[in-house]
């Protein structure tokens, strides 16, 4: 019977132990690199209204920020949003903070913080991405918008 | 969205990707020895973390006496609550590591250093903030209001 603790007394198993756990490490943050800021699109089932979020929606589309306190991602995530809502007549930034409306995270899905939804004219969620969104990504997903 | 927490004073985002540099290196250690010490010593620093903030961690302390004065100072200061929160997780998982060692279960320091050693390494390599992924969904395991 191979014996746990006498299989890892071996240094050479725990480096190739070692190795691995980097790899898997280094393949997961890669992979969440590559996701991170990507909008994809959604049903569009979902609706948010003005008074659901305590702000006015925007006549092409609104970007809805879900954000936490002292969260740097959030900081950069909030002036690429922004700029593009002051950039583009008609986009409109809301930011939510994700603690103060549990109520809206959940019914979401909203599980980390910067998460941002992209609302059609009429509210309705047509795309969500996690994480800070380049400006192409960022045009990208107003695209989905059709904004 | 102020409170206690994010008032603090901000401070370079540079330090804390520093100190999970050399946590990463000192989990591998423990890892490839297996030595309860060694973790022991990485759980003293997360607890000094914890405490204190990383900055006035013995690792933030190297990174602002020996690192920055060499470098130019950073664009912008971050937080110091997220890395703060990351260190006590830290402590948590070697925490348990130790007395489960204590307790005589097999494998444990070599179970915790690997489990500590992703997330620091994720930090380092990535900056993955890790209180940032952490801290909405410690809120939604709330029961709802």
């Amino acid at each position: 019977m191979l014996c746990f603790p006498a299989v890892v007394e071996s240094i050479g198993v725990r480096l190739a132990i070692l190795v691995v756990i980097l790899a898997a490490a280094a393949a997961a943050g890669l992979w969440r690199r590559r996701t991170d800021g990507r909008a994809r699109a959604v049903g569009g089932e979902v609706r948010l209204t003005a008074a659901d979020l305590g702000a006015e929606l925007g006549a092409r589309a609104t970007l809805v920020q879900f954000s936490s306190p002292a969260c740097a991602p959030c900081t950069s995530a909030r002036r690429v949003l922004s700029e593009a809502a002051e950039a583009a007549p008609g986009i409109a930034h809301v930011e939510v903070d994700a603690a103060d409306r549990l109520d809206l995270a959940r019914s979401l899905s909203v599980l980390r913080t910067p998460t941002v939804l992209v609302l059609g004219p009429g509210g309705q969620v047509v795309a969500r991405a996690s994480g800070v969104p380049t400006r192409p990504q960022l045009s990208e997903a107003l695209a989905l918008a059709g904004a | 969205m102020s409170s206690p927490a994010t008032t603090a004073a901000r401070i370079d985002p540079r330090g804390p990707r520093f100190a999970a540099a050399l946590t990463t290196i000192v989990l591998a250690i423990a890892l490839l020895t297996g030595s309860a010490w060694v973790l022991l010593a990485q759980a003293t620093v997360f607890a000094t973390g914890a405490a204190l903030g990383v900055q006035r961690s013995p690792y933030g302390l190297l990174y602002r006496n020996l690192v920055r004065p060499r470098f130019a100072p950073p664009a912008e200061l971050e937080h110091p609550t997220p890395p703060r929160f990351a260190q006590l997780v830290g402590l948590a998982v070697t925490g348990v590591a130790l007395v489960a060692a204590a307790a005589g279960v097999g494998a444990a320091v070599e179970v915790g250093a690997a489990l500590a050693l992703v997330a620091a390494f994720l930090n380092a390599a990535f900056g993955l903030c890790l209180g940032c992924e952490l801290y909405l969904l410690l809120h939604r395991l709330r029961p709802a209001a």
